[in-house]
Formats: C-alpha cells, structure tokens, sequence
C-alpha cells in the first residue's frame, strides 16, 4: 500500500520553479530540477538499451574498477621511435580524431611544420608545406600509438617522450615534455626560435631528466595528482602544484645525475618556470588509466574525448576504436590583451583526457584559482563539478576535492547519462591562434558538442 | 506597422515565464503585439496564427528561443526588445542568484534527496511522460501538471503506477493538497478529517476552502486529472486514491467530486464505496442523485452542497449548530438577495441578458448545469446537454456562460487565474452591451493564481461601471471568491476590496448563479 499519506512529503520538482518557490516557504522539503528539454533520440536504440540496462551497469562498474584500480608512474624517458608502437620516421603524430593535411587547422598545420622542420626533413615553412602536401609524410592520432599531445599533440620520430606505465595492468601511455607557453610547437608556432628550444630540450633537458628517472626508478603519478588536488590544481588548466611536488621529487636526483651546474641550473630553471611542465605527465597519466578500460563488453564508459581542431571525437569502452566525430566548437575563453574569439581556432588537443578520467573541468571545484575560466566565483565552479557527478559512472578512491568533504572526483563518463540527461562534459582548454605560427591567445572552457555523443549512443546500441 | 524578431540560442526558459514577460512587454504600448517562445514546432504555429511569424524561424529549434515584437513604429519596438532583455536578464539573474547547486536531472534530485516521494511535473507535455515514467521507476507518485498529454500515454502512465502502487494525479492536475501541502494552484486550507478526490481542478479548490471556511478541515485532495473517469483510465487514479483514503486513520468523511464518470467506471467507485466503513459523499455534477445514492454514496447537486454535505458528515457539528450553521447562511442568502433585487429594479428594460465569464472550468459547467433549465437562450463555448453553442466564442449572444480557461483562449498565454487580461477585455465587452442585466465572474485565489488580483480587477470594474453610468446604466456584478484568508491574497481583504465597489460578493458559485437568475427575474 502506498504510504504518502502517512510520511512527509519531499518534492523533486520539476518545471515551473514558482512551486517549488511556495514549497520552501512553505516549510516543505523540495528539490528544484534544472531541467532542460531532452536530445532527440531515436526510441528504439532507448528501448533497448533499456533492455540492456543490467548487463551495461555491470559492464561500466567493470571497466571503472580498472579505471580506478591503475597505478599510472613515469617509469622512464626515450626517443618516440624507440617507444612509441607503430612509430616511424615518416610517421608524424597529432592529437585528436584521424584527420588529413588538407582539413588540419592552422595550429595543427604550424605544428607539423614545426615538426618537419625539426626532424631536419624541411628546411623552411615553404618546403614544410610542400612536404606534408605530398603525401610522404604520414598522418595519424596519437590515441592510436598509446600516445597523448596537448593542443596540436604533434609527435615527431626523434622527439623525446616520458613512459607512463599502469603498474596494474602493464600497458604504457607517452607523451612528450611540455615546452612552456608562448609561441610553442604546440600552439601551431613554428619560428627559429621554437625550434631552438626543441633543439635545447632534446640536448640538454631530456638526458638530464632520464638520468634523473632512472636513478629515482619510478615517479608515482597518482599520488602527485591527488597532492595536487588537494593543493589547487584540477590537472588540466592549472598544473601549478603538481609542476612543485615533481619538481621536489626531480631536482636532488637531477643535481645527483648531471655532472654540469650550469645545465643543471638551467634544466631546473626550465621546470620551475613552467607552470605547466606536469600538464604532459597528468594527461598520459590519465590516457594510461583510462586504456585499461578499453574493449570492455557493453560498457558505455567513454575512454577518450578528444579535439584535433577540426573535429571532437570520443571513443567508448565497448566499441574499441571507432570515433563518433562531430565538428569542433570555438571556447569561450579569456583572451590575452589584443586577441578576441574572432582569432580563436576552434577546440583543440588531446588534454581532455584529464576530464575523461574526471580531472580537469569535472574536478573544477578543486582549483579556486582559476574560477575566472568560469564565471568568476568558487560556486561557479563548484556546480560545474556537482553537475558532472550525474554523467559520471562513480566518484573517485583516490583523486578528492577538499571543498566538497573530500568527496572523490566525477570519474568515468556514461555516455548514455549524458545523452538521456543532456548534459554534457565540461572542458578546460587553451585557446590557439586559427593560423599557424602565432600561438596561445587565451584560456577558458567549453562544454563538449552533444553530436559525437549522440553518434556514440547509436553506435553503442548497435553494437549490444 | 513594424515587425522585428531576435533568436537566441541554447537557453531554455518555461512558457510560464516566458508568457508572463510577453505579458509585460505588451504592457509598454497599446499597439504593441508580442511574444517571447522556445521555437518548438506548436509555438511556430501559435506565431503563425497570431500573424508574427517571419521566416527566419524556419530554421530555428526547440532549443532555440524566439522574441518578437510587432508596432506601429520602431521606436516602440526597440523599447520592446529593450524590454526583452532587461526581463531575460533578471531571471537569469534570479536563477543564478542561488549558490545552491540544482540538479540536472531527476535522477540527480533523488540522489540529493534520497527520501523524495513525490515528483511534481510542470514541463511542456511532450516532455512530461518520460519525466514521470523515470518517477516512477525510482519509487515515487507523480503529480503530472503538464497538460497535452496523449490518452495513450495517461492510461500507460497509470498502468505503471497502479502496478507499483504510486499515485499518478494528473495529466492536467493542476491541483492538490497532500499531507496538508498545497500543491501547485492550490489553497491553504485547515487540516481535518475530510479527504477529497476529484477529477476537477476548479471543484477541488472550490469545496476545500468551503470545508475549511466554514469550521472543517482536509486530510488529504487528490486530484486525478479530468480524463482519470473516463472510460479508457477506468478511473484507475480515482480508485487507488479512494482506497488510500478507506485506510487513511485521519480520514474521517469522503468527499468525491467530478463530471459523472464513465457508468463502468461508476460501478467500480460503487463497489469499493461498500467496502468502505465511512461516510462517502459524491457530486458527480449532472448525474441523477438516485443513481449515486443506490451506490451507498451521499449525493451533492452543488459543490457548495457538497461541502456542506461533507461537513455535516465529518462529526464536527453538533446538531443544534449545524441548525444554526444553516439558519445562518439562509440568512447571509437572504441578505444578497435583498441587494440584488434592489438592484435588478434599477435596470432598464432592454437590459436582459446574463454573462458569466469564468476562469474556473468547473464552475462554467457547473452555472450552465444550475441555469439551463431557466434560461432557454443560453449559449456557451463548452455547452452542456441543453445549452446551445456560441458561433464566434469571443462574441456573446444572449445569456452567454464561457469558460475563460478553455484551449481557444489559453493558447499562448497564461491560464486566466494568472493573467486576467483577456477576460478584464471582455468585461469591458460585456459592459458596451446595453442588453446585458448582470456579469458574473469568479475570482480564484491561492497558490499560482495572480498574486495581486485586486491590481487588475479593480480598475476593470471601475471602468466598465463608468461606461455604463455615461450611458445611465447600472451593472450588476456579482462574484464568488475562492480562497481562505491563509491564502497569499488573503480572502476577506478581497472581498471587503470588491464590495467596496458595489459587487455582490456571493459565498459559492452556485450562489452566486442564484442570485443571477434573480437580477434577471427582479428585472422583468
């Protein structure tokens, strides 16, 4: 028998806000939705995955327990050729969903001829051009060769890569060291000078860092990014405290390995300079836990959410390595003096891997500092994060956001709570120039595109 | 005249608020017609019929939301817009104002409260049944405001609760008072021992605040949506309702209130009512009371005598007061009736004709029902057996009773409880007739009713009493009130406002059609 009558009565209240206005006036518990009209979606590929709804709640908690369960550590440092799975000479590497010379975005297109350049391959941006246009050079996502890029993501054969082994389940994730802001390859710039820092970087900082690695074994990962939390970064945008406690870790075995005091110097002036430096240690950190939930049957757990500056594409655990790819939006974003969105490429890179393991916009409440990305207070940004629990699969064991009782980060996005629900993951990004060799012109955030989350929701009931 | 339109992408209001501040813009300037709308597909089509439709709407959606403002000149459009945007701004500002997270989803709410037994929903229709099928799934009744809701969704809706033994009151319940909360367009009323189940909005406010107005109190009202009686629901919501007020220790009398159900779904009210130990009192209004009272239930002709009737039953009055309960309100009748023939002697002799103009849908139905058989010439937009129908329903002819609340005068705005311009235009209307003897309105008060009624009403009844004085005429005006003094327009501040102004004031609907039919009889 219904027992209504007999209990208080707590109200979710959905629509018209002026009833739920009356209610808490008038005493009584209710809860106000923020509700918003729903994605169209196709009733069949709902009713059955309705049907399924057991076998994929089993399948998602499975895969997030080996989410959850990896122990990313930076194990050691090579050239990406040694490495990298599938790496080649000729093979030049790019962050998000596959995509050709021809429909790159400038940054993408600056940071290939960085590249080129780099690799002694092209002598200038005119010989660049023609060499990547020729069909030599070829083209595919990082995400394919276990490998992670901010912005532009460009990994060439010759470039020195940091190893992130999962100590849990043994596979590796890469990614190379992070040049600092500014006009960077990875912003599309690709002038003498950045070149000359890469020069510098493989030359002087990578040997002195693997010399470091080596002598440490391991730098544990994990328990950086959870410190970090707790000190103010959410791991993508803000990379501040995670930077120090690598910083504490490196420099007395930095000073032990490298015989050298002014390359000493220089090396540990370059990580404390660069409040960013840990952001390449953070993202293949969060690629590696997130690998180890692939290929999981019936999970709709999304394993990458990725923008290459054209597109934004993501993949989920159960449909292996098929993109559900859509156009790529433009940030909303503060700008740096002299730039406006007209300059604005659209979204770029393969650091919302951060937020695909529920770091980075989904951990927003961590990192007060930086709520101006966001509208400029803390509650702001903590119901950004509050918002992402209900498309994320579980809360965190060992990633926590201070303010919110140490409650674990939103982790493992559902794509089927973000389409049924509409609501969709929250992404702090950099911002590129539209054309190549310029740079960084802002920060901000932007919420993913509804289209390759719908696409990923038929591809996914297809495939139960 | 001018036209402009401004679309704005990827933000979503509800239509009430959209509507109220289409109602404020189009207050800047007599010539200005406007509307602000989420550009679904029923919207378009209200802007085509309202002539504001461009073509730059084709390509928009239902995420996408639609300004537009017609006048006689761009100056006036630009305050429109201006307008628009301020209005926009301090709701978005009073949504952001709470530091308070608001869940995205229902699932999200029930988490936040994981004791959540009831989920009241007011979103656009279409959107409605998968909101309450989730309700459901998780555990809890429903109280489905939202209209447009197909049959075939209603009667699977019910299925699912009845299945899992959740209440599901609604589609178009727009009232309710659970636990001593009230619902939605509900009143305040006194807790009691009377629980009410009604498939009509307007009749559920009209016998709770009676019951608790004159000393009485409610356990519990379920409304169960105007379609519950009907021969495909079978009254599923009506009978589980009944059955958990037959179990219900703090109900003492019931008190069942609709338009005559489906004879099927009679005959199962009928067979639980024998199994019920308490007193039950039915207003099936216009079915035969021998019927009802075969069914072991007490019939009501009126919802006034409904109320009284329960009130009689509910052990609360004595039988020497309720003696004088009774002398005391044929008295207060008397009373009026007094006024009102004093009155109908004043009119002149071409003036013959009555007008209700209702917002409350029950009590159109009810008015026809009690005036049918004494007026031949009555006409209505929604006749009843015996009433004839209007041609044009915003021209009267004749006795005219219309149901201001009906889908030919809500389309686009606020139902007429909320904003009372349409029917303060026809009043107006009503009174340049120099045939018409007496309006009749009521004023429903309460939770989501027009919080200030007296702002709107009284300037109305002012003027529409001017234009009959140039012309020598008198205007009887004669109305009930429904709402109790814990309302957030407290009753007797109204009343006292509107007999100020020489309106009758009656103590219910049926009355107040009484006292009506008096005027017109006085004043032959």
């Amino acid at each position: 028998m219904n027992n209504l009558f007999d209990s208080p009565l707590n109200v979710v209240n959905i629509g018209l806000k002026s009833f739920h206005e009356t209610l808490t006036k008038a005493g009584v518990s209710s809860v106000q939705v923020d509700w918003k009209p729903p994605v169209e979606i196709d009733h069949t590929l709902k009713d059955k995955i309705d049907n399924y709804k057991g076998e994929i709640n089993k399948a998602n908690q499975q895969a997030l327990e080996r989410v959850l369960n990896s122990k990313p550590s930076l194990v050691g440092m090579d050239i990406a050729k040694n490495v990298i799975p599938g790496m080649q000479d000729n093979l030049i590497l790019h962050s998000g969903p596959p995509i050709t010379w021809e429909k790159m975005c400038g940054p993408m297109r600056g940071g290939v001829m960085a590249a080129l350049i780099y690799e002694g391959m092209a002598s200038d941006e005119q010989t660049a051009i023609a060499l990547a246009a020729s069909g030599k050079i070829k083209f595919a996502p990082c995400h394919h060769h276990s490998t992670v890029g901010p912005m532009a993501g460009i990994v060439s054969a010759s470039m020195p890569v940091f190893i992130i082994e999962n100590e849990e389940y043994k596979n590796r994730a890469y990614c190379t060291m992070n040049e600092g802001l500014g006009k960077v390859l990875r912003y599309g710039a690709y002038g003498a000078d950045v070149i000359k820092k890469l020069k510098w970087m493989e030359s002087d900082l990578y040997p002195a860092l693997k010399r470091a690695i080596a002598k440490l074994k391991k730098i544990d990962l994990k328990n950086i990014i959870a410190q970090a939390l707790h000190m103010g970064d959410e791991v993508h945008n803000r990379n501040r405290a995670g930077t120090s406690l690598l910083y504490r870790q490196l420099a007395p075995a930095i000073v032990q390995t490298t015989d050298n005091s002014s390359v000493v110097a220089e090396v540990l002036s370059f990580i404390n300079g660069n409040d960013h430096f840990f952001l390449n240690l953070s993202m293949p950190a969060c690629k590696a836990s997130l690998d180890a939930a692939r290929g999981v049957k019936n999970s709709s757990l999304v394993t990458v959410m990725s923008r290459n500056g054209t597109e934004f594409g993501i993949q989920l655990s159960a449909t292996g390595d098929e993109w559900f790819t859509a156009e790529a939006p433009v940030p909303d974003a503060l700008f740096f003096p002299g730039y406006s969105k007209e300059d604005a490429n659209p979204d770029i890179g393969d650091s919302s891997i951060t937020e695909t393991n529920g770091l980075g916009g989904f951990a927003i409440a961590a990192s007060p500092a930086i709520v101006q990305f966001v509208g400029g207070t803390t509650s702001d940004a903590i119901n950004y994060t509050l918002a992402m629990y209900e498309i994320s699969i579980a809360e965190n064991n060992m990633y926590q956001i201070p303010y919110l009782n140490f409650r674990g980060t939103p982790t493992g996005i559902d794509v089927i709570k973000v389409v049924e629900k509409n609501v969709l993951p929250f992404i702090d990004t950099g911002v590129a120039h539209k054309k190549p060799g310029i740079g960084q012109v802002g920060a901000g955030v932007l919420s993913a595109p509804m289209d390759p989350f719908k696409k990923a929701y038929t591809g996914f009931a297809d495939k139960l | 005249m001018a036209i402009k339109a401004i679309i704005k992408t990827g933000k979503y209001y509800d239509s009430v608020a959209l509507m109220i501040m289409a109602q404020k813009i189009n207050r800047l300037h007599e010539s200005l017609n406007s509307a602000v709308v989420m550009a679904t597909t029923e919207n378009k089509s209200i802007l085509k019929n309202a002539g504001l439709y461009l073509d730059e709407f084709e390509k928009t959606t239902d995420a996408d939301l639609i300004i537009v403002a017609e006048a006689s000149d761009q100056q006036i459009i630009k305050k429109a817009m201006d307008k628009a945007d301020e209005l926009l701004c301090a709701f978005d500002k009073s949504s952001n104002d709470s530091v308070d997270f608001l869940p995205k989803s229902l699932e999200g709410a029930i988490e936040q409260m994981p004791q959540a037994n009831l989920a009241l929903i007011s979103v656009a229709g279409k959107y409605a049944t998968s909101e309450a099928k989730k309700a459901l799934a998780n555990g809890l009744n429903v109280m489905l405001f939202s209209d447009n809701v197909s049959l075939e969704d209603e009667i699977e809706l019910k299925k699912i609760g009845a299945k899992k033994g959740l209440l599901v009151m609604g589609p178009d319940c727009g009232t309710a008072i659970i636990n001593g909360v009230p619902l939605a367009f509900a009143n305040v009323v006194n807790r009691g021992n009377i629980g009410v189940v009604a498939a009509s909005g307007t009749g559920l406010q009209s016998v709770t605040t009676l019951i608790s107005n004159n000393g009485g109190g409610i356990s519990q009202a379920v409304g169960t949506g105007g379609r519950d009686i009907k021969e495909q629901v079978g009254g599923t919501t009506f009978l589980q309702a009944l059955a958990m007020l037959k179990s219900d220790p703090n109900t003492e009398v019931i008190l069942l209130v609709s338009k005559p159900p489906h004879p099927s779904v009679l005959d199962k009210i009928g067979a639980l009512v024998k199994t019920i130990d308490k007193k039950v009192v039915a207003l099936f209004l216009g079915a035969s009371s021998e019927q009802v009272e075969s069914l072991g239930m007490i019939a009501a002709d009126t919802l006034e005598e409904a109320a009284y009737l329960a009130l009689e039953h509910c052990g609360k009055f004595s039988e020497a007061a309720l003696c004088d309960f009774k002398a005391n309100k044929l008295a207060e009748f008397e009373g009026l009736q007094q006024t009102v023939i004093q009155l109908s002697r004043q009119l002149k002799p071409q003036q013959k004709y009555l007008r209700a103009l209702f917002s409350g849908g029950t009590y159109s139905y009810e008015a026809q029902l009690l005036a049918s058989s004494y007026l031949p010439d009555l006409y209505s937009a929604a006749p009843v057996e015996g009433v004839n129908k209007l041609k044009d329903v915003h021209r009267s002819e004749k006795h005219t009773i219309i149901d201001l609340g009906e889908d030919e005068f809500t389309a686009g705005r606020p139902h007429p409880m909320i904003d009372f311009s349409l029917r303060n235009q026809r009043i107006i209307q009503e009174a340049q007739d120099p045939s018409v003897a007496v309006i009749l309105l009521d004023l429903v008060l309460g939770h989501g009713a027009n919080l200030s009624p007296l702002d709107e009403l009284v300037p109305t009844i002012e003027k529409a009493q001017d234009l009959c004085k140039q012309q020598s005429r008198l205007l009887p005006i004669i109305c009930s009130v429904t709402g109790t003094d814990n309302d957030p327009q407290i009753k007797a501040q109204v009343v006292t406002a509107l007999t100020k102004l020489q309106v009758v004031v009656a103590p219910s609907n049926a009355k107040a059609l009484k006292l009506a039919l008096s005027v017109l009889k006085g004043g032959k």
